[in-house]
């Protein structure tokens, strides 16, 4: 008995009841919808009869995940101004997709990306290569929002390790998942939406009342150049050693971007410092902002589970308003955790010194508990809200993640690939098996990443999506001439240096914790001192968008030229399907024939 | 189609031009991007507060204008379909 009273001490009954009734009502309305639509076809066609404003609320609940509610603020107060490009980018990224990628995907009739890969080159194998990829970028995803989880749990009860919560929020959305509940419901994720809203808002709108408001937070700091801060209303708790100081924090190019060359500087003796600082820092740090913002932006326009809810439009111009929608509610939502990172900052640097759950990336949840000191049990329930909000943010995102590399797996690797003659019940029970072993898989890589930073991991997962399904999908709506192989290769290589820099960026940090990874991941450390030698190359593996999208869209250039004669033939009708307007009933003369001749 | 291109070629334009412009702008001029605005540096308004309107604006006219163009097309062809 007594490590189950190690457990429950200390915990807040109000954080632990919003939370719990949180976790409940999401697995109960999951189940109560899953009744009602038992098809994937249902999963679609229902969105037909959703307005614009459902809809938009749907897409943005499924978008913001854990990095969202929890990574941003723990980055902005870790980092500062860099960190910023994150919000903004995971927003604006969305204007890319309305301007290029959306109208004519949905146009085409494929509902995910490898159905359109297959369709648009007539190739079944090419649609294999494609669904590899929602495996990589899915598990990328999945392992911030399993920190996410870890981070919550660890707080709700102080006396649970990290891994546990991992462990045990994993297998609740694993079975749930499994057994049927959760399919990405319209009203579920729209539901998420305005819960997450709610969870980010109130609670700011509380401590700016009574803490000052956001500008006089970021004016607390002061900037290179300044003798006082501009804002004095603020009283500030003193900063602790880790934290970085007020003119690095408010000022572009700050610690975010320029680790990889302050660690080589470290590397050098002291009277060499000063001059390599300040011939290297600001280019390389404008070389990563640069690197980040590809990714971002590139990134949201290639994310597999995003693009699939675009197809719930009855047309076109239904489709571009949801878009715009989406854009003004998730826009709203990012100015929210930037003010809980400046206020962090302020009132609790003691974050800084934490580590892995303890450390900055809890921020969210913990500020609201200031306000206990003033207006008591106010406190708790605020955090408890932030805390409802945080698990409403990595359970939809989870889940949204599992169902679509759970149907990759058994529709595509099972259904396709291993035993195309299986029964209705032996797919069922695929799915299910698929489920367990992708849940099994996301739990395991989740117990790993607790040094790593939620929104950093976020952003790796967009710059594989960025140098892979976007250059596939860019390329491929607006050039007729590209072929199977050209699409195949680019998407392969870039896609795949990406995955492998990302992951080498990953094991070189996990090898500098202090804690237990430390030790397994230690045969990765020479891999840190390498890149005190050589802060580019750190800076091209840690961001690595800005070769690798390159690259990708070139060789696809390339080998489409040299294999040219392997356009498809019916290459106009498709382009046409592609651009042209529903209205004018192309589509459906091109699905009829094509049906007709392929006998789909 | 081609007009089509035209007006997303030139929304996404305006919108690249500020993001490319933004880190460029913090880079030449750091000292005017660190101005004092109630409490904010300029840089930090921008970013983390009026870019979000900005692109919901760019989108509002883009979204207004293709709805538009692709109804003048459908009519186009429809009076040309008629014509015959």
């Amino acid at each position: 008995m007594s490590p189950f009273f190690a457990l429950i001490g200390g915990v807040d009954p109000w954080i632990f009841a919003f939370s719990f009734v949180t976790v409940a009502a999401t697995v109960w309305m999951g189940f109560r919808s899953a009744k009602t639509s038992k098809t994937a076809s249902d999963f679609f066609v229902a969105g037909r009869s959703v307005s614009v404003g459902w809809n938009a609320s749907a897409i943005s609940g499924e978008y913001l995940s854990a990095a969202s509610f929890m990574g941003v603020a723990g980055m902005v107060m870790s980092s500062g101004y860099d960190a910023l490009w994150y919000p903004v980018c995971y927003a604006c990224g969305y204007l890319f997709l309305l301007l290029f990628i959306a109208g004519p995907l949905r146009r085409f009739g494929a509902y995910t990306i490898p159905d359109f890969a297959e369709g648009r080159f007539d190739s079944p194998l090419f649609r294999k290569i494609a669904v590899c990829f929602v495996l990589f970028i899915g598990f990328f995803y999945t392992m911030p929002q399993m920190k996410g989880a870890g981070v919550t749990l660890a707080y709700i009860f102080p006396g649970m390790p990290y891994w546990a919560g991992v462990v045990l929020v994993g297998a609740v959305i694993t079975f749930n998942v499994a057994l049927g509940g959760m399919k990405g419901i319209t009203l579920v994720q729209a539901f998420q939406y305005w819960m997450k809203m709610f969870a980010i808002s109130v609670p700011v709108f509380v401590l700016m009342a009574v803490f000052g408001f956001y500008n006089n937070h970021v004016g607390a700091n002061v900037a290179a150049g300044e003798t006082s801060a501009p804002s004095t209303e603020v009283t500030r708790k003193a900063l602790v050693e880790k934290a970085p100081k007020d003119n690095a924090w408010i000022a572009p190019f700050g610690p975010l971007t320029t680790k990889a060359v302050n660690a080589a500087a470290a590397a050098l003796p002291t009277e060499k410092r000063a001059a390599y600082l300040a011939e290297h820092q600001r280019p390389y740090s404008l070389l990563y902002t640069y690197s980040l913002i590809i990714a971002l932006v590139c990134g949201t326009a290639g994310l597999p589970h995003i693009l699939v809810r675009f197809y719930t439009n009855p047309d076109g111009a239904a489709a571009k308003r949801t878009t715009m929608w989406v854009m003004i509610l998730i826009g709203v939502f990012y100015v929210f955790p930037p003010i809980f990172g400046s206020i962090g900052r302020n009132l609790m640097p003691e974050l800084y010194s934490g580590v892995g759950a303890k450390g900055t990336d809890k921020v969210v949840l913990e500020l609201p508990t200031l306000l206990a000191a003033k207006s008591g049990v106010l406190g708790s329930i605020l955090s408890g809200i932030t805390c409802a909000g945080a698990f409403a943010a990595f359970m939809s995102t989870f889940s949204g993640l599992l169902v679509s590399m759970t149907g990759a797996l058994a529709h595509d690797v099972y259904g396709r690939m291993l035993r195309p003659q299986a029964s209705a019940a032996e797919r069922m029970l695929a799915f299910k098996a698929a489920a367990v072993l992708v849940g099994g898989v996301a739990i395991g890589l989740g117990c790993f990443v607790e040094p790593l930073e939620i929104n950093f991991m976020v952003g790796q997962a967009f710059a594989i999506a960025a140098a892979s399904y976007f250059p596939l999908l860019f390329m491929s709506v607006w050039w007729r001439g590209m072929t199977m192989k050209g699409a195949a290769i680019g998407m392969l290589t870039g896609g795949l240096c990406a995955l492998g820099a990302a992951a080498l960026t990953n094991l070189g940090t996990l090898a500098l914790d202090k804690g237990p990874m430390g030790k397994i991941f230690a045969g990765f450390a020479p891999l840190n001192g390498f890149w005190a030698q050589h802060p580019l190359l750190r800076i091209l593996c840690e961001q690595p968008a800005i070769w690798t999208v390159p690259l990708a869209i070139g060789l696809m250039i390339i080998v489409s030229k040299a294999t040219s004669a392997q356009v498809p033939a019916d290459i106009r009708m498709k382009m046409l399907v592609l651009h042209a307007p529903e209205k004018l009933g192309l589509k459906q003369e091109y699905i009829q024939e094509h049906q007709a001749g392929a006998g789909h | 189609m081609r007009r089509q291109l035209g007006l997303s070629v030139a929304c996404a334009a305006t919108f690249l031009i500020a993001l490319i412009g933004m880190p460029l702008l913090n880079y030449f001029a750091p000292a005017q991007m660190a101005t004092r605005v109630a409490g904010f540096t300029l840089s930090w308004l921008i970013l983390g507060v009026l870019f979000f309107p900005f692109v919901w604006i760019i989108s509002f006219i883009f979204i207004k204008r293709s709805i538009a163009l692709e109804d003048a097309e459908v009519e186009l062809v429809q009076r040309s379909r008629e014509k015959i």
